[in-house]
């Protein structure tokens, strides 16, 4: 078995309700998404954020489109208003959770989303007065 | 229901005569009114404007506080003063929650809109009934769950501070029966999001109120369109730098059937995708169960829901059952928690993390030697673990960051004291040991204190809520 961070395999988008974050990771592919259910557990999820989610994580299976939904309480610092974080909602909770990483079939192992190409935004930022 | 639409004229943007179209304008109070002229010149029978978030109320109030005249979104009379040309030819109607805490006073506004324009003899809809404010000590009383904290269950009197505004969620019923009495502009306070999409389904297709199915899928094209960018490849977290013309993206239209079947898409001249990866991100996007997704109006399956790719920036969505809604509304009740305030400064290499956590200490402690009492600390090292927390990668001592920036934020009972331990950071510029502390730019701890809100989610009973909700329509004149 080789071990591999979920941005590998999967998609993710994170909101809020009150003092609750929901993180959705969406796998690629049908065979993708069996592996994350056998092995992307609530468990797993409340100890990877560890003390930043102080209440209970519930999962979520949306298999019409490969997603998994953690549902976590407690996770905001009290909720939107309330909290002293500078990502008081959470947005960046998604990002958070893919880099976990699970144990994946051996052949797995060389897996690799692309990785950005931003060539454009620096053609635009170069051009810029003052640069 | 199975209301027919009313004989009034169209602008010929009807897709096939039966299917509709609608747009999602806004996502939220601060969104670009710029997005109206591009959907609008493609064509669309309803243009929906989502303002309000969760703590947006707690923003409206604190205007309504200063003049009794506001407490609605702000940006509204930009909007229509965008949409409502389109409107008057007959072509489009806007349905919107900016009325925020004070409808009545944005349909005020709305009509002066109107007016500036020379747009006489349109008709503005307000909804009221969702501020349940005025009626808390009773509702508490009568209503089945008490008001309880829906997620502690705390029960009311446990409120910790006396409320700033409580409003229900309503659904599409009173937007309904203002399009039924011809409105051209139906503004409403709180309502479920998705209930502003859903109204103009039931209302132009004549769905019954127990017609579960139809109910959810106009439901999920709501949940789909409400967050305007986010399904037309906004907060993406796929190949997001391949979105066509990032700098200008779209808004999504929902081609909607008779029986519910939907196609979600955007304006061909603009930029932004439409595939079945966007589409199905927003899908979940602040869903707790997928096959149990309560709003007012139906309890939808989205797990039912089929997705297909039809190319072209185009999805079709279909499938999706519903089944009976619950006799409560969510009503969300606000109240003051304290006052916070923040300071960041920044150092450079080497042993950034080192100096920020021994400044933060040294702050902490001054703010402490001042006598100000700070009731909540955090310390945020940026370009370590700010954002990732526990999940972030440990620091190599072999390898430290380059920078790293110290937020401190804390909260206070007391307005001034938040205000007075921010200065406490400023001295340090000279006086702290670590070397090379600098401020970020304006920020290093003079900012004005912010108010801290708590939120306390509760169900509220339908029967109870509903004999106080109103719609009002009046005519430009």
């Amino acid at each position: 078995m080789a071990r591999l961070a979920l941005r590998e395999i999967c998609g993710y988008r994170s909101g809020d309700k009150g003092d609750i974050s929901n993180v959705a990771i969406f796998a690629d592919d049908a065979a993708t998404f069996e592996l994350i259910r056998r092995e992307v557990t609530a468990e797993r999820v409340k100890a990877h954020f560890g003390a930043m989610v102080r209440g209970e994580v519930v999962r979520y299976e949306a298999p019409n489109v490969w997603a998994l939904n953690f549902v976590m309480h407690g996770a905001l610092g009290g909720g939107g208003p309330r909290s002293l974080r500078a990502d008081n909602l959470g947005k960046t909770l998604g990002g958070a959770l893919v880099r976990l990483e699970i144990e994946v079939p051996d052949e797995w192992a060389g897996r690799r989303r692309p990785r950005p190409d931003v060539a454009w935004a620096d053609a635009i930022l170069d051009a810029l007065p003052g640069r | 229901m199975g209301v027919a639409p009313p004989a009034r004229p169209r602008g010929g943007l009807i897709v096939d005569g039966r299917t509709i179209r609608i747009a999602g304008g806004q996502g939220f109070y601060g969104d670009t009114p710029r997005s109206v002229a591009g959907l609008l010149a493609e064509g669309v029978d309803y243009l929906c404007l989502e303002a309000l978030a969760e703590l947006t109320l707690a923003i409206l109030q604190k205007d309504r506080q200063r003049d009794e005249a506001r407490g609605y979104t702000r940006d509204l009379p930009l909007y229509l003063g965008a949409a409502l040309p389109a409107v008057a030819e007959g072509g489009t109607r806007v349905i919107t929650n900016a009325g925020g805490i004070n409808p009545t006073a944005a349909a005020r506004a709305a009509i002066d809109t109107a007016r500036a324009l020379g747009l006489t003899g349109l008709r503005i809809a307000t909804v009221l009934g969702d501020d349940i404010m005025g009626r808390l000590p009773d509702l508490a009383a009568a209503t089945s769950s008490g008001l309880a904290h829906m997620e502690t269950g705390e029960a009311f009197d446990a409120l910790p501070a006396e409320p700033l505004f409580a409003s229900a969620y309503l659904g599409a019923a009173p937007i309904v029966e203002a399009l039924r009495q011809g409105a051209d502009v139906v503004i409403t306070g709180r309502v479920a999001d998705a209930a502003l999409f859903l109204a103009p389904c039931i209302f132009e297709h004549g769905w019954a109120a127990d017609d579960w199915d139809r109910l959810a899928a106009g439901t999920l094209v709501g949940h789909l369109l409400e967050c305007s960018g986010q399904s037309v490849g906004g907060n993406f977290s796929g190949e997001w730098w391949t979105v066509p013309h990032p700098w200008d993206l779209p808004y999504p239209i929902a081609e909607v059937d008779p029986d519910g079947t939907a196609v979600i898409t955007k304006p061909a001249a603009s930029g932004g995708r439409v595939d079945l990866d966007t589409v199905r991100h927003q899908l979940l996007y602040e869903v707790h169960d997928p096959a149990a997704y309560l709003s007012p109006d139906v309890v939808s399956d989205f797990t039912s829901a089929t997705f297909t790719d039809l190319g072209g920036d185009r999805v079709r969505v279909e499938g999706v059952r519903g089944r009976a809604a619950t006799p409560t509304y969510k009503a969300l009740i606000a109240h003051h928690v304290g006052w916070a305030g923040e300071a960041r400064v920044a150092f450079g290499w080497p042993s950034a993390h080192e100096k920020a956590r021994a400044t933060a200490a040294i702050f902490a402690r001054r703010v402490e030697m001042a006598g100000l009492p700070v009731d909540e600390w955090l310390f945020e090292y940026w370009g370590v673990d700010a954002l990732g927390g526990p999940t972030a990668e440990p620091v190599d001592p072999e390898h430290e960051p380059p920078e790293v920036v110290l937020r401190a934020a804390w909260r206070c009972d007391d307005r001034d004291v938040a205000a007075r331990v921010g200065r406490e950071m400023v001295p340090l510029t000279l006086s702290a040991p670590p070397a090379g502390l600098t401020g970020m730019g304006r920020s290093l701890g003079g900012g004005r204190p912010s108010e801290l809100l708590g939120i306390w989610p509760a169900l509220v009973d339908k029967a109870l809520v509903d004999p106080g909700v109103r719609v009002t329509v009046e005519e430009v004149v």
